[in-house]
């Protein structure tokens, strides 16, 4: 992780503070409600960073480059598609706090394509799935789910098609 | 890796995506309460606009897909149609106009810009191929 990258986040940082010191100015009824609302959100996402910081960890430590590459990798084939389907359903937790890792393994050989498939992939995960089904029924679910699916691969192979590896 | 080369990996990426997704998670606060107001009253069953509609909420708005589920389904209460729902959340999990810094810092401007375009077409199409078809069953 380049020093550049890292001085762009805390600037990312520093210019929404500053956004959130000219609305509480001017808002400062809309100020509370959105702090109250970023605590809350917070509280449910770190233990997932967490998570996804301890997986990276372990990936780091077990994993060797040349197995990523392999499974994930510009060779990887139809394998490496299904793995990351299968993945991108069984690995929880919203776009932003999966980057990193994702980022992480692109760094060490995973497909570009790939990458785009697994983002594109958010809305299926097994333990929301029965929330969605009370709301909208399981015709629904499992149409809308299939659907997911396919455009994502769909995705993926336009990504590769317009980025080079 | 060493633990300790693996420590140091974690530690210098967490650097970079702790003010990002803290940043996000304050900016998308302040701008939920201001758009989700208008949600209810800008949908008028077109197949053509709702979708649309629905895709650039989702864009504007996201989290976890859960919590999107339960805002569409409050918004299908309130009489807003199924097929800008649909839109509505698939965009919410995968199109992230907040979310487009950490993206591009991660995985550069063209990675960012064609994923999040093709999703948020694919939102589109997909709730107007769900809806279509679950007309027809």
């Amino acid at each position: 992780m380049s020093e550049k990258k890292i001085s762009v986040a805390w600037k990312f940082l520093s210019a929404v503070g500053l956004i959130y010191g000219l609305v509480l100015v001017f808002n400062q009824e809309l100020a509370l409600e959105a702090w109250g609302d970023f605590v809350a959100t917070l509280g449910r996402v770190l233990p997932m960073v967490g998570i996804v910081f301890g997986l990276m960890f372990f990936v780091n430590l077990f994993l060797k480059q040349a197995t990523i590459k392999k499974h994930l990798g510009r060779d990887s084939g139809i394998k490496g598609w299904i793995y990351t389907v299968i993945g991108s359903i069984f690995v929880v937790g919203p776009p932003y706090v999966l980057m990193p890792m994702l980022s992480e393994l692109r760094n060490q050989g995973m497909k570009t394509s790939l990458t785009a498939v697994f983002l594109s992939n958010r809305s299926v995960q097994p333990v929301y799935l029965p929330v969605m089904a009370s709301y909208f029924g399981w015709k629904y679910t499992l149409l809308v789910s299939f659907f997911i699916i396919s455009f994502s691969i769909l995705s993926g192979l336009i990504v590769s098609r317009m980025i080079k590896d | 890796m060493s633990v300790k080369e693996s420590l140091s990996s974690v530690w210098r990426v967490a650097l970079t995506a702790l003010p990002m997704i803290v940043g996000i998670l304050l900016l998308v606060s302040l701008l939920n309460p201001v758009f989700q107001k208008y949600y209810p009253s800008v949908f008028s069953g077109s197949y053509f606009w709702d979708p649309l509609l629905g895709a650039l909420a989702g864009s504007i708005a996201f989290g976890i897909p859960v919590t999107s589920y339960i805002v569409g389904g409050e918004l299908l209460q309130k009489g807003v149609s199924l097929v800008a729902i649909t839109a509505f959340i698939l965009a919410w999990a995968t199109v992230g106009l907040a979310m487009l810094p950490i993206e591009i810092n991660f995985f550069g401007k063209k990675f960012a810009f064609l994923r999040n375009g093709l999703n948020f077409i694919n939102s589109i199409i997909i709730a107007v191929l769900t809806v279509m078809i679950l007309n027809l069953l």
